[in-house]
């Protein structure tokens, strides 16, 4: 029975937790210890609150996997070392919040040019600036995507429990490989500091760095395979393959062409296409009571948790709610939401800022189904009821 | 993608060890990053091939983020200032490697300041070449850090009021354990130096004071030809052993060069930090 089982669960593309430890655990363990299984052997970080539990745990853990712990002198200075740390052939990571994650911007872009592959950590907290420093948020999840200047994409992560927080965690070091990118992962205060039950699989995929299969006189270090966006192999320094890392525009080569308007062009749709093209790919959700929705949340993050529960009270009222988790928040996935305002009659948004991916929402949904956003601020969570308020206004 | 084609003319130490495709390079004629480019070729051929292949180059943004562009080598042409947090992620992970930087002088010590004095902190096993231009130059000439008193610039139109960083004394207070400076005039013993800092194991600086004719030239020196340059170089820099002996009226305006010190009282980091990796992981040996 178990064979099968574990053989059904195969097939439909989930791996089985064929070997699997319970026990309780708080968000930012769950962060470090799944850094380490996924092969995070640096992390250079700044102390920053709320953070900075994950820069204590990796200073304890690193150093018995073997890796290496350096307490940088700035977050400028955290997410340079990672791009240094990536290319001399390390799987790196660094965790930050607001202040931080807006120091770390410039070298973010140099990370997507030189398509470094990196995780970042951003424990959100309440902004502007310093803010409200103890405070959750959900204030930045447009400053991922769109903070550092000129044009590309990124993947950014939101888990919603310390399970999440486990698994997307592989999975943000996963798609860093995949794509050679920096990926986000788009904590906030609360999931940091929650102590829940996790399970622990230790059978789980982990993408190893994928190393040239050619000699160095014929690799290209940026030329993707023919119909394809990225080029998964990449070489560490001093493996002979003499490679340049420019934050310059540059060619497939990593010849720094920061006058040719034609390589220019490719190299920047090329970085904006491996993550937009693949957005099939990348996107992932999960959908709660959809099967009879009308009227559906769309949620990441902490108000997820009350979404479930406002939904399940909607039920009990008459009105036929369902919940959809977003997994990953970037690339957005403009094809699930335009399929869900055609079988919905209306979209509920809560979000622990002053409505940002509402608007993205709204934007998909193309004015197929009502679209509201439930803004909260200031480091308050959302109350079931607060949702509740939005759902039986939509449902009248 | 199309691979440049070299061309036939080429030095012979640019064929071993340049990206000739990429020639000629971006400098303005006359300039002083070619001197120091060739310096630090000549430093590692003499110091034995299978140091090149163990080289890695970082630079920042600058003309001086250029130097190692053109090298056959893995070179990380980074952000501006940002070039010390990247090589010290490199040589942690990679003691074997030796780990070279050029930055200029805005690049280390305006934008880039902190990273160096937390570099120089730590002691971490770097060779840093600093060209020092006395001004920003390839944003058209404005005041940096270094640029003498009362010197127009683009952004000082009524004289340079800003006091200078003398880059020997910090480094010097804050841990490097090497330090020479020199200028595009005293070539070969820029190259020794070179030589004597990437053998040293520790933070190594080399501040090499370099002309730049376009900007510099027009707005320090008052004249554009790199030969007057060279001369003012010459005529103005003292033996640091000779400026003991000097008040500091007499050293205004010179240019001190030298080896100004070389310690091995410091732990190197790089070492400290697979030291500590060892214990935490059991292994004595």
């Amino acid at each position: 029975m178990y064979f099968l089982a574990s053989c059904l669960v195969r097939i439909l593309g989930r791996s089985f937790p064929l070997k699997k430890e319970k026990k309780l655990m708080i968000g930012y363990d769950a962060v470090t210890d799944a850094a380490i299984l996924a092969g995070c052997r640096f992390f250079a970080g700044y102390p920053i609150t709320p953070a900075t539990e994950i820069a204590e745990r990796m200073a304890e853990k690193l150093p018995k996997s073997g890796g290496i712990f350096l307490q940088m002198e700035d977050e400028l200075a955290s997410i340079n070392s990672l791009i240094g740390a990536s290319w001399a052939g390390f799987k790196a990571m660094t965790a930050t919040s607001g202040p931080g994650l807006s120091l770390m911007m410039e070298g973010l872009g140099y990370a997507v040019l030189s398509e470094t592959p990196m995780v970042i950590v951003d424990v959100q907290r309440v902004g502007p600036s310093t803010g409200m420093v103890t405070y959750p948020s959900q204030g930045d999840v447009c400053q991922v995507r769109w903070g550092s200047h000129g044009d590309y994409s990124i993947i950014a992560i939101a888990p919603a429990s310390v399970q999440d927080s486990f698994d997307y965690t592989i999975m943000a070091f996963n798609y860093a490989e995949l794509y050679r990118t920096p990926v986000i992962l788009l904590m906030d205060e609360v999931i940091a500091h929650l102590r829940e039950p996790l399970i622990v699989r230790e059978d789980v995929e982990i993408v190893k760095r994928k190393r040239p299969s050619m000699p160095p006189e014929e690799f290209m270090p940026f030329m993707p395979k023919p119909g394809e966006y990225v080029q998964r192999e990449m070489p560490a320094l001093g493996e002979g393959y003499k490679v340049i890392v420019e934050s310059t525009m540059h060619d497939e080569l990593g010849y720094r062409e920061s006058e040719s308007h034609e390589v220019g062009s490719r190299t920047i749709a090329r970085l904006w296409n491996k993550i937009e093209k693949n957005v099939e790919k990348i996107a992932k959700e999960e959908f709660y009571f959809m099967e009879d929705a009308e009227i559906a949340v769309v949620s990441y993050g902490c108000p997820f948790r009350s979404a479930i529960n406002a939904a399940k009270t909607a039920r009990k009222e008459g009105i036929n709610v369902g919940v959809v988790k977003m997994i990953t928040i970037w690339p957005f996935h403009d094809s699930m939401i335009e399929k869900l305002a055609e079988k919905v009659k209306a979209i509920v948004v809560p979000e622990m800022n002053m409505s940002k991916i509402v608007r993205e929402v709204a934007r998909a949904a193309k004015g197929k189904a009502k679209v509201l956003g439930v803004p909260k601020l200031a480091g308050q969570m959302h109350t079931p009821e607060d949702i509740l308020v939005a759902i039986r206004s939509v449902a009248r | 993608m199309v691979r440049r084609s070299p061309p036939d003319f080429a030095h012979y130490l640019a064929k071993k060890y340049m990206r000739t495709e990429m020639l000629p390079t971006a400098f303005c004629p006359g300039c002083g990053l070619g001197i120091i480019e060739r310096a630090i070729i000549m430093a590692i051929d003499e110091l034995g091939k299978d140091l090149w292949e163990r080289t890695v180059f970082v630079s920042g943004i600058g003309c001086s983020g250029w130097i190692p562009v053109y090298f056959k080598c893995d070179v990380l042409h980074t952000l501006h200032g940002r070039a010390l947090p990247i090589a010290t992620a490199i040589k942690v992970c990679r003691p074997e490697l030796n780990v070279v930087v050029t930055m200029g002088d805005g690049d280390s010590m305006a934008i880039g300041g902190n990273h160096l004095i937390h570099a120089a902190r730590r002691n971490i096993d770097l060779t840093v070449v600093v060209a020092n231009n006395m001004l920003y130059s390839l944003t058209g000439g404005q005041v940096a850090p270094t640029t003498p008193q009362n010197v127009y610039t683009n952004t000082t139109p009524y004289g340079n009021f800003e006091p200078n960083f003398n880059l020997m004394e910090l480094m010097k207070a804050a841990g490097a354990t090497y330090f020479a400076r020199w200028t595009t005039w005293h070539f070969v013993q820029l190259k020794n130096s070179i030589k004597k800092a990437m053998e040293h194991r520790g933070f190594a600086v080399v501040e090499v004071v370099s002309q730049c004719p376009t900007y510099a030239g027009r707005y320090i020196l008052g004249k554009p030809d790199p030969r007057d340059f060279m001369e003012w170089f010459k005529e103005n820099s003292v033996p640091v052993e000779k400026s003991k002996e000097m008040s500091e009226e007499e050293l205004q305006g010179k240019i001190v060069v030298g080896e100004f010190f070389k310690r091995s009282d410091r732990r190197e980091f790089a070492e400290k930090v697979h030291t500590l990796i060892r214990a935490a992981r059991g292994d004595s040996g």
